[in-house]
Protein backbone atom coordinates (compact mmCIF):
# COMPACT_ATOMS: atom_id res chain seq x y z
CA UNK A 1 0.00 0.00 0.00
CA UNK A 2 1.64 3.45 -0.96
CA UNK A 3 2.48 5.41 2.21
CA UNK A 4 3.32 9.51 2.90
CA UNK A 5 4.52 10.24 6.26
CA UNK A 6 4.28 13.09 7.65
CA UNK A 7 6.80 14.51 10.07
CA UNK A 8 7.09 17.64 12.13
CA UNK A 9 10.23 16.60 14.79
CA UNK A 10 10.21 18.03 17.83
CA UNK A 11 7.92 21.05 16.86
CA UNK A 12 4.36 22.13 16.24
CA UNK A 13 3.37 22.64 12.61
CA UNK A 14 -0.58 22.92 12.99
CA UNK A 15 -0.67 24.46 9.27
CA UNK A 16 0.67 21.93 7.69
CA UNK A 17 -1.41 18.91 8.89
CA UNK A 18 -4.38 20.71 8.43
CA UNK A 19 -3.26 21.14 5.27
CA UNK A 20 -2.03 17.86 4.43
CA UNK A 21 -6.20 16.23 5.61
CA UNK A 22 -8.23 18.52 3.68
CA UNK A 23 -10.30 17.26 1.06
CA UNK A 24 -8.53 18.74 -1.85
CA UNK A 25 -4.93 17.30 -0.60
CA UNK A 26 -6.44 14.02 0.34
CA UNK A 27 -7.95 13.43 -3.07
CA UNK A 28 -4.35 14.79 -4.97
CA UNK A 29 -2.66 12.24 -2.97
CA UNK A 30 -5.15 9.68 -4.17
CA UNK A 31 -5.18 10.32 -7.70
CA UNK A 32 -1.28 9.90 -6.88
CA UNK A 33 -1.86 6.34 -5.90
CA UNK A 34 -1.32 6.99 -1.94
CA UNK A 35 -3.61 4.92 0.38
CA UNK A 36 -2.48 5.23 3.57
CA UNK A 37 -1.27 8.62 5.20
CA UNK A 38 1.11 8.39 8.57
CA UNK A 39 1.40 11.46 10.86
CA UNK A 40 3.69 12.17 12.89
CA UNK A 41 2.18 15.57 14.82
CA UNK A 42 4.43 16.64 17.71
CA UNK A 43 3.61 18.88 19.74
CA UNK A 44 1.13 20.32 17.34
CA UNK A 45 -2.65 20.34 19.13
CA UNK A 46 -4.12 18.52 16.82
CA UNK A 47 -4.42 14.91 16.00
CA UNK A 48 -6.64 13.92 13.71
CA UNK A 49 -8.71 10.44 14.86
CA UNK A 50 -8.25 7.91 12.08
CA UNK A 51 -12.26 8.17 10.64
CA UNK A 52 -11.64 12.27 9.65
CA UNK A 53 -10.40 11.23 6.40
CA UNK A 54 -13.02 9.23 4.81
CA UNK A 55 -10.89 8.30 1.79
CA UNK A 56 -7.66 7.26 3.15
CA UNK A 57 -6.01 4.85 5.58
CA UNK A 58 -5.39 8.22 8.41
CA UNK A 59 -2.90 7.08 11.43
CA UNK A 60 -1.98 9.87 13.23
CA UNK A 61 0.52 10.22 16.57
CA UNK A 62 2.51 12.51 18.67
CA UNK A 63 5.73 10.99 19.17
CA UNK A 64 7.77 7.74 18.82
CA UNK A 65 11.68 6.68 20.22
CA UNK A 66 12.44 6.22 16.61
CA UNK A 67 10.77 7.12 13.49
CA UNK A 68 12.66 4.58 11.71
CA UNK A 69 10.18 2.38 11.20
CA UNK A 70 7.76 4.78 9.48
CA UNK A 71 10.11 6.14 7.23
CA UNK A 72 11.18 2.49 6.05
CA UNK A 73 7.24 2.26 4.98
CA UNK A 74 6.48 5.16 3.04
CA UNK A 75 7.24 5.88 -0.09
CA UNK A 76 6.88 9.65 0.14
CA UNK A 77 7.97 11.81 3.25
CA UNK A 78 6.32 15.41 3.78
CA UNK A 79 8.57 17.11 6.80
CA UNK A 80 8.81 20.29 7.93
CA UNK A 81 12.27 22.15 7.09
CA UNK A 82 14.16 20.56 10.37
CA UNK A 83 17.91 19.75 9.49
CA UNK A 84 17.73 16.56 11.85
CA UNK A 85 14.29 15.75 9.61
CA UNK A 86 15.46 16.23 6.58
CA UNK A 87 18.61 14.30 7.22
CA UNK A 88 17.16 11.55 8.47
CA UNK A 89 14.52 11.14 5.38
CA UNK A 90 16.99 11.53 3.03
CA UNK A 91 19.37 9.06 4.83
CA UNK A 92 16.65 6.52 4.35
CA UNK A 93 16.63 7.42 0.43
CA UNK A 94 13.33 8.55 0.34
CA UNK A 95 11.52 11.20 -1.97
CA UNK A 96 11.11 13.81 0.28
CA UNK A 97 9.43 16.97 -0.05
CA UNK A 98 10.05 19.69 2.07
CA UNK A 99 6.72 22.10 3.69
CA UNK A 100 8.66 25.43 5.03
CA UNK A 101 7.11 26.99 7.91
CA UNK A 102 5.99 30.90 6.95
CA UNK A 103 5.79 31.87 9.94
CA UNK A 104 9.28 30.97 11.08
CA UNK A 105 11.20 33.50 8.04
CA UNK A 106 14.44 33.74 10.40
CA UNK A 107 14.98 30.46 11.20
CA UNK A 108 18.30 29.17 10.18
CA UNK A 109 17.43 25.77 10.52
CA UNK A 110 15.57 26.42 6.85
CA UNK A 111 19.08 27.59 5.44
CA UNK A 112 19.98 23.42 4.71
CA UNK A 113 16.37 22.50 3.56
CA UNK A 114 17.07 25.28 0.82
CA UNK A 115 20.09 23.89 -0.08
CA UNK A 116 19.05 20.64 -0.34
CA UNK A 117 16.50 21.88 -2.73
CA UNK A 118 18.87 23.99 -5.04
CA UNK A 119 20.91 20.71 -5.23
CA UNK A 120 18.17 18.80 -5.92
CA UNK A 121 17.59 16.64 -3.26
CA UNK A 122 14.02 17.09 -2.11
CA UNK A 123 10.92 19.40 -3.03
CA UNK A 124 10.37 22.83 -1.21
CA UNK A 125 7.00 24.53 -1.02
CA UNK A 126 4.58 26.34 1.79
CA UNK A 127 1.07 25.04 3.36
CA UNK A 128 -0.44 27.50 0.32
CA UNK A 129 1.16 25.53 -2.06
CA UNK A 130 0.99 21.88 -0.83
CA UNK A 131 -1.94 21.05 -3.10
CA UNK A 132 -0.36 22.11 -6.36
CA UNK A 133 2.88 20.50 -5.35
CA UNK A 134 1.71 17.54 -4.72
CA UNK A 135 -0.56 17.11 -8.07
CA UNK A 136 2.42 18.41 -10.26
CA UNK A 137 5.58 17.26 -8.66
CA UNK A 138 7.86 15.05 -10.30
CA UNK A 139 9.77 12.82 -7.84
CA UNK A 140 11.98 11.50 -10.67
CA UNK A 141 14.22 15.12 -10.70
CA UNK A 142 15.37 14.44 -7.34
CA UNK A 143 18.72 13.54 -7.12
CA UNK A 144 20.22 10.28 -4.87
CA UNK A 145 21.96 11.56 -1.25
CA UNK A 146 24.98 10.63 -0.51
CA UNK A 147 25.86 10.21 2.67
CA UNK A 148 29.00 12.26 4.87
CA UNK A 149 31.90 11.02 4.91
CA UNK A 150 33.71 11.14 8.55
CA UNK A 151 36.32 9.12 6.71
CA UNK A 152 38.22 12.41 4.93
CA UNK A 153 37.82 13.89 8.32
CA UNK A 154 39.84 11.13 10.10
CA UNK A 155 42.10 10.81 7.56
CA UNK A 156 42.96 14.76 7.36
CA UNK A 157 43.20 14.56 11.19
CA UNK A 158 45.23 11.72 11.37
CA UNK A 159 47.91 13.56 8.92
CA UNK A 160 47.32 16.92 10.77
CA UNK A 161 48.74 15.44 13.98
CA UNK A 162 50.79 13.22 13.09
CA UNK A 163 49.41 9.81 13.68
CA UNK A 164 50.85 6.91 12.65
CA UNK B 1 53.14 57.10 43.74
CA UNK B 2 56.22 55.25 42.69
CA UNK B 3 54.20 52.18 43.95
CA UNK B 4 51.57 52.62 41.37
CA UNK B 5 53.18 53.43 38.48
CA UNK B 6 55.07 50.07 39.10
CA UNK B 7 51.63 48.44 39.46
CA UNK B 8 50.10 49.86 36.60
CA UNK B 9 53.56 48.70 34.63
CA UNK B 10 53.12 45.06 35.87
CA UNK B 11 49.64 44.83 34.62
CA UNK B 12 50.57 46.45 31.23
CA UNK B 13 53.38 43.89 30.97
CA UNK B 14 50.95 41.11 32.15
CA UNK B 15 48.66 41.97 29.90
CA UNK B 16 51.41 42.56 26.39
CA UNK B 17 53.04 38.55 27.65
CA UNK B 18 49.35 37.25 27.63
CA UNK B 19 48.30 38.52 24.71
CA UNK B 20 52.19 37.53 23.09
CA UNK B 21 51.55 33.94 24.57
CA UNK B 22 48.27 33.87 22.96
CA UNK B 23 49.27 35.18 19.77
CA UNK B 24 52.04 31.88 19.59
CA UNK B 25 49.60 29.28 21.05
CA UNK B 26 47.20 29.87 18.67
CA UNK B 27 50.09 30.21 15.69
CA UNK B 28 51.82 27.23 16.49
CA UNK B 29 48.59 25.07 15.83
CA UNK B 30 49.64 23.21 12.88
CA UNK B 31 53.29 22.41 13.74
CA UNK B 32 51.93 20.45 16.87
CA UNK B 33 51.69 16.97 16.05
CA UNK B 34 50.51 14.95 19.66
CA UNK B 35 50.03 11.50 17.28
CA UNK B 36 54.28 11.04 16.51
CA UNK B 37 54.57 10.57 20.05
CA UNK B 38 51.31 8.20 21.02
CA UNK B 39 48.06 8.36 21.86
CA UNK B 40 46.02 11.67 21.64
CA UNK B 41 43.90 12.01 24.58
CA UNK B 42 40.58 13.95 23.31
CA UNK B 43 37.85 16.33 25.01
CA UNK B 44 34.79 15.55 23.31
CA UNK B 45 32.44 17.93 23.49
CA UNK B 46 28.96 16.74 23.10
CA UNK B 47 26.10 19.02 22.69
CA UNK B 48 22.32 17.92 22.82
CA UNK B 49 20.26 15.98 19.83
CA UNK B 50 21.60 16.28 16.49
CA UNK B 51 25.03 18.15 17.95
CA UNK B 52 25.41 14.45 19.86
CA UNK B 53 24.71 12.24 16.41
CA UNK B 54 26.52 14.50 14.72
CA UNK B 55 30.00 14.40 17.34
CA UNK B 56 29.99 10.80 17.53
CA UNK B 57 29.56 10.22 13.52
CA UNK B 58 32.81 11.96 13.27
CA UNK B 59 34.07 10.24 16.47
CA UNK B 60 33.43 6.75 14.94
CA UNK B 61 35.32 7.17 12.31
CA UNK B 62 39.20 8.03 14.14
CA UNK B 63 41.23 5.34 14.93
CA UNK B 64 42.09 3.68 18.56
CA UNK B 65 44.94 6.02 18.55
CA UNK B 66 42.44 8.50 19.92
CA UNK B 67 42.21 7.40 23.49
CA UNK B 68 41.11 8.07 26.01
CA UNK B 69 38.23 9.39 24.96
CA UNK B 70 36.16 12.34 27.74
CA UNK B 71 32.80 13.25 26.81
CA UNK B 72 31.41 16.19 27.99
CA UNK B 73 27.64 17.13 28.08
CA UNK B 74 25.71 18.98 29.83
CA UNK B 75 24.09 18.74 33.73
CA UNK B 76 20.73 19.20 32.07
CA UNK B 77 21.00 16.89 29.04
CA UNK B 78 19.83 13.01 29.59
CA UNK B 79 19.60 11.39 25.90
CA UNK B 80 23.17 12.03 25.11
CA UNK B 81 24.83 9.75 27.81
CA UNK B 82 22.78 7.06 26.98
CA UNK B 83 23.90 7.59 22.78
CA UNK B 84 27.43 7.53 24.04
CA UNK B 85 27.61 4.45 26.27
CA UNK B 86 25.84 3.08 23.35
CA UNK B 87 28.36 3.95 20.63
CA UNK B 88 31.27 3.29 23.31
CA UNK B 89 30.21 -0.39 23.61
CA UNK B 90 30.13 -0.94 20.04
CA UNK B 91 33.66 0.64 19.23
CA UNK B 92 35.03 -2.30 22.07
CA UNK B 93 34.73 -4.70 19.98
CA UNK B 94 37.01 -3.11 17.68
CA UNK B 95 39.37 -2.21 19.92
CA UNK B 96 39.61 -3.71 23.07
CA UNK B 97 41.34 -1.12 25.24
CA UNK B 98 38.71 1.25 24.56
CA UNK B 99 38.70 4.23 27.45
CA UNK B 100 36.50 6.77 27.42
CA UNK B 101 35.10 8.85 30.98
CA UNK B 102 31.45 10.83 30.80
CA UNK B 103 31.72 14.44 32.60
CA UNK B 104 29.04 16.79 33.60
CA UNK B 105 29.27 20.51 33.34
CA UNK B 106 26.62 23.53 33.97
CA UNK B 107 25.29 24.00 30.31
CA UNK B 108 26.20 27.66 29.11
CA UNK B 109 23.40 28.92 27.25
CA UNK B 110 20.26 27.23 26.55
CA UNK B 111 17.87 27.16 23.46
CA UNK B 112 16.15 30.71 23.31
CA UNK B 113 18.42 31.88 26.44
CA UNK B 114 19.02 35.92 26.15
CA UNK B 115 22.52 36.92 25.17
CA UNK B 116 23.39 38.89 29.08
CA UNK B 117 22.18 35.52 30.87
CA UNK B 118 24.05 33.69 28.12
CA UNK B 119 27.30 35.25 29.17
CA UNK B 120 26.79 35.07 33.09
CA UNK B 121 26.21 31.59 32.36
CA UNK B 122 29.09 31.11 30.18
CA UNK B 123 31.03 32.37 33.15
CA UNK B 124 30.15 30.55 35.48
CA UNK B 125 30.61 26.96 33.01
CA UNK B 126 33.83 28.29 33.27
CA UNK B 127 34.20 27.43 36.84
CA UNK B 128 33.83 23.91 35.78
CA UNK B 129 35.58 23.76 32.65
CA UNK B 130 39.03 25.04 34.47
CA UNK B 131 39.41 22.61 36.93
CA UNK B 132 37.88 19.95 34.46
CA UNK B 133 40.06 20.47 31.50
CA UNK B 134 43.35 21.32 33.60
CA UNK B 135 42.90 17.95 35.45
CA UNK B 136 42.33 16.19 32.09
CA UNK B 137 45.27 17.98 29.98
CA UNK B 138 43.52 16.78 26.64
CA UNK B 139 45.39 16.74 23.71
CA UNK B 140 43.01 17.84 21.38
CA UNK B 141 39.35 19.65 22.23
CA UNK B 142 36.87 18.32 19.73
CA UNK B 143 33.44 20.28 19.54
CA UNK B 144 30.99 20.69 17.38
CA UNK B 145 28.44 23.97 17.96
CA UNK B 146 27.04 23.63 22.19
CA UNK B 147 27.41 26.78 23.80
CA UNK B 148 29.68 24.37 26.24
CA UNK B 149 32.23 24.39 23.47
CA UNK B 150 33.31 28.11 24.53
CA UNK B 151 34.09 27.50 28.37
CA UNK B 152 36.05 24.57 27.61
CA UNK B 153 38.42 25.86 24.41
CA UNK B 154 38.89 28.76 26.52
CA UNK B 155 40.31 26.64 29.47
CA UNK B 156 42.02 24.65 26.91
CA UNK B 157 43.93 27.77 25.63
CA UNK B 158 44.87 28.88 29.24
CA UNK B 159 46.63 25.91 29.22
CA UNK B 160 48.60 26.90 26.18
CA UNK B 161 49.36 30.45 27.36
CA UNK B 162 50.41 29.62 30.61
CA UNK B 163 52.80 27.05 28.68
CA UNK B 164 51.74 24.09 30.39
CA UNK B 165 50.43 21.87 27.75
CA UNK B 166 49.24 23.16 24.18
CA UNK B 167 45.66 21.83 23.49
CA UNK B 168 44.89 21.26 19.78
CA UNK B 169 40.98 22.91 19.35
CA UNK B 170 39.62 21.46 16.36
CA UNK B 171 35.95 22.41 15.77
CA UNK B 172 33.73 21.10 13.09
CA UNK B 173 30.73 23.40 12.37
CA UNK B 174 27.04 22.25 12.07
CA UNK B 175 25.66 20.34 8.76
CA UNK B 176 22.91 22.89 9.51
CA UNK B 177 24.90 25.50 8.92
CA UNK B 178 24.88 26.65 4.86
CA UNK B 179 25.05 30.00 5.26
CA UNK B 180 26.19 31.27 8.63
CA UNK B 181 28.13 30.41 11.11
CA UNK B 182 26.64 29.44 14.30
CA UNK B 183 27.67 32.15 17.28
CA UNK B 184 29.83 29.59 19.02
CA UNK B 185 31.61 28.98 15.32
CA UNK B 186 32.00 32.74 15.09
CA UNK B 187 33.86 32.60 19.10
CA UNK B 188 35.90 30.31 17.78
CA UNK B 189 36.89 30.57 14.75
CA UNK B 190 40.30 32.96 15.52
CA UNK B 191 40.94 30.71 18.01
CA UNK B 192 40.70 27.23 16.90
CA UNK B 193 43.28 25.05 15.21
CA UNK B 194 41.61 23.02 13.03
CA UNK B 195 38.01 24.93 11.97
CA UNK B 196 36.36 22.35 9.89
CA UNK B 197 32.70 23.87 7.57
CA UNK B 198 30.65 21.51 5.34
CA UNK B 199 29.40 23.75 3.00
CA UNK B 200 31.32 25.51 0.21
CA UNK B 201 29.38 28.81 0.77
CA UNK B 202 30.87 28.87 4.27
CA UNK B 203 34.47 28.11 3.29
CA UNK B 204 34.42 30.97 0.88
CA UNK B 205 33.24 33.33 3.39
CA UNK B 206 35.91 32.26 6.32
CA UNK B 207 38.97 31.60 4.37
CA UNK B 208 40.71 29.77 7.88
CA UNK B 209 38.44 26.95 7.21
CA UNK B 210 38.87 23.79 6.06
CA UNK B 211 36.15 22.07 3.95
CA UNK B 212 36.42 18.56 2.39
CA UNK B 213 32.49 17.94 1.83
CA UNK B 214 29.98 16.65 3.83
CA UNK B 215 31.88 14.58 6.59
CA UNK B 216 28.74 13.69 9.12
Amino acid sequence: MKTVFVTVGTTSFDELIESITSPETVEALKARGYERLVLQVGRGSLLPAAHSCPHIRLQAYRFKDSIAEDLKQADLVISHAGAGSCLEALGAGKSLLVVVNDKLMNNHQLEMARQLHMDSHLLYCTCSTLTQTLRMMDLSVLQPFLPGQPKNFANFLDKALGVQ
Amino acid sequence: MAVLVAAVFATLLTCLLFIIRLYIVVKTGPNYKPGTKGPVAVLVVAGSGGHTTEILRLMESLSAAYTPRHYVIADTDRMSEDKICTFERSKQHLDSESQFTICRIPRSREVHQSWVSSVVSTLDALRYSLPLVFRLRPDMVLCNGPGTCVPLCVAGLLLGILGMKKVLLVYVESICRVQTLSLTGKILYPISDYFFVQWSSLRDKYPKSIFLGRIV
